[in-house]
């Protein structure tokens, strides 16, 4: 709560969003099998909530070994933020991502 | 010293001008339009560099001028009764938003019945939406108070936009000597604008989002703070106003012989031009009459309606505009300074002057005679619709 | 390295408060990968107004205003009008309203900046009813859909009137460039939008956003919706650049009950029912291929 006279006049928003930890909305969170994965990263294009990060992903395991080395990077979950949709496993084209019930 | 000869509407546009506005939304509506006519040619004529938006109504050029002043830029616009009432969202739009938005209005009657004369109605249903609120009473009056007008609203601590009212066809029509003053000496007085928050590519952020009911008391109560720190600084602008060029504004009420008044009447607009020549014919006559012109509406000068009070042993208030409630406007906010001051003359209301009834002379004097006759007799009624066409109705009314 | 077909840049933040699947979040993304940094956005009263964050979170990175609901059209020329006085012309202005704020209210606004040819671009993202207050019908809910508004009841209240063509009624305003976009094409649609960034004037894209929430379809759906609704015909894409119509996809057809029976708002619909919008749309569809082999000819008279 902040003092009136600390407040600027109006209302001016520049805190970022990433603060506000989405993921406790989850009843479903997406797992990724990386041993199917393909790299072709349409997980990461569709997330509506860009709670997909694409990172190095030398110690992650792939389809295959020339996937993992033309492609150096891996799609991630942030789970501070995804909200379980299940866009990215519906899109996956190899179904490499399971809807896995959050433990409670 | 620039003397020309120029109606309210062409003096609102050299205003405009010499402010040095950079985007201007235009919508007709009369009789405001001349003033955007006359910007129009101004720039076309490359006089006036200034971007020109023409709206496709009154609320657009509210939220175009809005949206151009939370970018950067000095913004202006002008409009009149409906078209006023048209843009009240956005009024209070551009008061949450605090931003130094300048507008003229020109006060005429609201309808139906259509009419296009002068009448206060539009902008006293506007007292409520924190806008900075001017009345005036010439039109050199509308000059000097536009650009004292962007300089108090420009001040990063108050950012509050307002609105400068001029009577529909007795100024906006009527030729009067008029000094535009140079633009240098504006320039001098009136820096380009600086404002304290803008869109910004390079600092982005976002202007007006939601806000949860724990904070938004506090917003609020800053405007209201602003408001009231505004007094000071209205006076303050007008005092180097008045260095540079002789003029006087530095009075949120313009006082005309109160001083020593037995009674004084209150009102704003031109009618109260008229209510100083009836003071000096009546004060030859030996009766101590006097004139507190409402100049400044919003921030409501409470404290100098007190020392009126404190002098006046019976007030009058014209109001030309009647709100259908208990009284007009002015008399209750009036009467609501008076409520808890230790001095509290009986106080009259007069409606006048609705959808442009002449206010005359003879008028003037009666209400004067009124007021004399409250102030030996005491109050007999408390509302007047003073010129009410009526059987058997006294001359002096008519 | 990876190679991205969109735009590897992100203009907004997770930790806004949209729907588990909402389609209108997706759009925005791309929208704002398509236009950069030097993009400034209006935003009027709709779904959009509150996603973002209650203050002071924001989850865009790009500088926001927020703006009353029938007002887009006027703010985004305000912006504009400004951006130009301070020199600053070569920022993007955009307009993002919603379907209620674009086809109902924000019409007048919307028409008078196209027909002045502001140099702005105005999207509607198009969830097909006034989704932020609850699913009520808008001018663009399309034939058959139950809404709050046009519930189904007793006596099957339901949506009775097509869609407005958003696109053909600003192209008439001869606007240089309109179009429709679908999230569920994403190559498609940053190509568009970063097409509509290159053209002067006024420039209006009108943009499929399914919304799991307002239409009750499973989340997981809406790109498979946004994709569904182009090979139904439900929505085609196409644009309209200087009076010519190009239809820039022409998939195979897909059956229209697919694309309806995955929304829980055209459940009620019987097989009568749904041969009468598939009647609409093929009509629609064959009018589009129509335009586009008229307005064809008009590229003679635009040399």
């Amino acid at each position: 709560m902040i003092p009136y006279d600390k407040l600027p006049h109006t209302p001016i928003a520049s805190v970022n969003s990433v603060v506000v930890k989405t993921g406790a909305w989850r009843t479903f969170k997406p797992v990724i099998n990386y041993e199917k994965c393909i790299r072709c990263m349409i997980c990461w294009k569709f997330c509506p909530d860009v709670s997909i990060r694409l990172e190095d992903g030398s110690s992650y395991p792939a389809q295959s070994e020339r996937i993992k080395e033309t492609i150096k990077e891996a799609p991630v979950i942030d789970y501070d933020h995804c909200k379980g949709c299940g866009i990215c496993a519906e899109e996956c084209p190899t179904k490499a991502i399971e809807m896995v019930p959050e433990e409670k | 010293m620039v003397r020309m000869l120029l109606t309210g509407n062409k003096t609102t546009a050299y205003s405009a001008m010499r402010s040095r506005v950079q985007v201007v939304s235009a919508y007709p509506i009369t009789p405001q339009t001349t003033i955007v006519e006359h910007i129009a040619e101004f720039i076309a004529d490359g006089l006036m560099k200034a971007e020109y938006i023409q709206v496709e109504s009154e609320h657009s050029a509210m939220a175009a001028a809005i949206a151009a002043s939370n970018t950067g830029a000095r913004a202006f616009t002008a409009t009149s009764a409906h078209g006023l009432l048209l843009m009240h969202e956005m009024l209070h739009w551009a008061t949450g938003a605090r931003l130094p938005v300048v507008m003229v209005n020109v006060n005429r009657a609201l309808g139906p019945p259509w009419s296009v004369w002068a009448d206060h109605l539009d902008s006293i249903s506007q007292r409520d939406t924190g806008w900075m609120q001017y009345y005036v009473e010439n039109n050199q009056e509308i000059f000097d108070t536009v650009i004292m007008a962007y300089k108090v609203s420009e001040r990063p601590d108050i950012m509050l936009p307002s609105m400068i009212s001029q009577d529909a066809f007795y100024l906006s029509h009527t030729v009067e000597p008029v000094d535009i003053v140079e633009q240098e000496v504006v320039d001098n007085y009136l820096p380009p604008y600086d404002p304290p928050y803008r869109l910004d590519v390079n600092n982005p952020a976002g202007f007006g989002s939601l806000v949860m009911p724990n904070h938004y008391y506090e917003f609020r109560y800053k405007i209201a703070e602003a408001m009231e720190k505004a007094k000071k600084y209205i006076k303050e602008a007008a005092e180097e106003w008045y260095e540079i060029t002789g003029r006087d504004y530095r009075g949120l009420l313009d006082c005309y012989r109160c001083e020593d008044a037995d009674v004084v009447l209150f009102g704003a607009g031109t009618m109260m031009s008229t209510a100083k020549e009836v003071v000096d014919w009546m004060r030859a006559e030996g009766k101590k009459v006097g004139v507190a012109r409402i100049r400044v509406f919003r921030p409501f000068p409470g404290e100098d309606v007190r020392k009126v009070a404190d002098g006046a042993a019976a007030i009058g208030v014209m109001d030309r505009a009647y709100g259908f409630g208990r009284g007009g406007a002015f008399f209750n906010e009036v009467n609501s300074a008076l409520y808890n001051h230790r001095n509290r003359p009986p106080t009259k209301n007069y409606i006048i002057g609705l959808g442009g009834r002449d206010v005359k002379p003879r008028h003037i004097r009666a209400i004067f005679n009124d007021l004399l006759k409250v102030k030996d007799e005491g109050l007999d009624e408390e509302f007047r619709w003073f010129g009410l066409r009526r059987e058997n109705m006294p001359e002096e009314e008519i | 390295m990876v190679k991205l077909t969109i735009p590897e840049i992100e203009l907004m933040s997770p930790g806004h408060t949209g729907c588990q699947g909402c389609g209108a979040t997706i759009a925005m993304r791309y929208a704002l990968k398509a236009l950069g940094e030097k993009t400034i956005v209006s935003i009027p009263a709709c779904c959009w107004a509150v996603m973002p964050g209650v203050w002071p979170n924001n989850c865009m990175r790009v500088p926001l205003l927020y703006t009353a609901f029938e007002t887009t059209g006027a703010s985004i020329s305000g912006i504009k009008a400004a951006l130009r006085a301070l020199g600053e012309e070569e920022v993007t202005v955009m307009g993002w309203a919603g379907d209620g704020g674009t086809a109902d209210i924000g019409m007048q606004a919307l028409s008078a900046a196209a027909e002045r040819n502001e140099d702005v671009i105005y999207v509607m993202y198009d969830n097909e009813a006034y989704m932020n207050t609850g699913i009520q019908r808008s001018g663009a809910t399309p034939l058959g859909a139950w809404t709050t508004t046009t519930p189904v009841g007793k006596t099957k209240f339901w949506e009775r009137r097509p869609k407005k063509p958003m696109v053909d009624i600003v192209a008439a305003h001869k606007v240089p460039y309109a179009a429709t976009l679908s999230i569920g094409y994403p190559e498609d649609f940053v190509k568009k939008m970063k097409k509509a960034k290159e053209i002067s004037g006024f420039r209006f894209l009108h943009i499929y956003s399914p919304c799991p929430t307002g239409w009750k379809s499973p989340p997981q759906y809406t790109p498979k919706l946004a994709k569904l609704a182009v090979t139904s015909r439900a929505f085609p894409l196409y644009e309209v650049e200087e009076g010519i119509y190009r239809v820039t996809m022409k998939p195979k057809k897909t059956p229209l009950k697919e694309y309806l029976m995955l929304q829980g708002r055209f459940r009620h619909l019987t097989d009568e029912d749904m041969k009468e919008l598939e009647r609409d749309i093929e009509r629609r569809w064959k009018e589009l291929l129509l335009k586009e082999e008229m307005t064809a000819k008009l590229e003679e008279l635009n040399e």
